[in-house]
């Protein structure tokens, strides 16, 4: 295991805060991506579609120029073809039943210090860390 | 077109967030949500560094009437903690921790031409579809 990040961390924590700030002041959007990809879907009007859209395009674009840049993506699978499938299964369902995931929950909804994203980030954490306790400690 | 031009630029914005602090790394995920195991704080410093910007910004953002473009404020309504958001934010959570994927990362991960993260992002999008078709709000 790599070493704590605690630079990269904390720079790469505050840029995605300012994209989120500057989303909501310049869009008048919470950047919580589960609910831009689930809204890209279910949206009626175009220019709901577009805006979602290109912020999703921007994401793939974003990660695309820093790997160029750096000669590759720090990304290494941690689980196999089944099990991604599993798992994409449930975070898409999970995120859309809870109205949130870690961007529109921990990140702007902590900041509007909303009750409802501050039990949904403890109870996806908590969730989360008994997931790879069993998988990692029990199996 | 302006909305569109400033949200594609933020979300190239965030995508560089995730790559520099790691966090589009499933590994640096399960890291952090393995506290029995070597135990990784990383994505405790991506929240904190994240929180403190928007905790900083959002209220005196939200003293505006409008967007900087003219659009309302669009913010989520519901302000009651039912059972549906726990359960969702449950299932959400297991599936975060068999993969080390959420949204954000795994659609910026899609850049790294993996199959095994495009995968994971069709099987994201089935779910959502699911979930609307099994309780529509």
């Amino acid at each position: 295991m790599a070493e704590t990040n605690l630079f990269g961390g904390l720079t790469g924590g505050m840029l995605i805060g300012l994209a989120a700030a500057l989303l909501l002041l310049v869009n008048g959007r919470i950047a919580g991506i589960s609910g831009i990809l689930g809204g890209l879907i279910t949206a009626n009007s175009p220019s709901e579609r577009f805006w979602r859209g290109a912020f999703i395009i921007g994401l793939v674009c974003g990660a695309a120029i820093y790997s160029w840049l750096h000669g590759g993506l720090p990304l290494q699978l941690q689980a196999g073809n089944s099990l991604l499938l599993l798992a994409g299964l449930l975070v898409g369902f999970g995120t859309r039943l809870g109205s949130g995931c870690t961007s529109g929950h921990g990140v702007c909804g902590l900041a509007r210090r909303s009750p409802r994203s501050l039990v949904a980030t403890a109870t996806f954490i908590a969730c989360g860390m008994l997931t790879v306790y069993v998988m990692r400690h029990v199996f | 077109m302006l909305p569109v031009i400033s949200s594609f630029a933020l979300g190239v914005l965030f995508a560089f967030g995730l790559a520099i602090s790691e966090m589009i790394d499933p590994a640096r995920v399960t890291g952090f949500l393995d506290i029995f195991g070597r135990w990784d704080p990383t994505l405790l410093f991506v929240m904190g560094g994240a929180l403190a910007v928007t905790l900083t910004l959002f209220p005196w953002i939200q003293k505006r009437e409008r967007s900087l473009l003219g659009e309302p404020f669009h913010m989520p309504a519901q302000s009651h903690i039912e059972a549906r958001l726990i359960i969702g934010a449950a299932i959400f959570g297991i599936g975060w921790g068999l993969a080390g994927l959420c949204p954000g990362p795994a659609i910026a991960g899609l850049a790294s031409g993996s199959g095994g993260v495009l995968l994971f992002v069709l099987a994201m999008i089935a779910g959502q579809w699911l979930a609307g078709r099994f309780n529509p709000r």
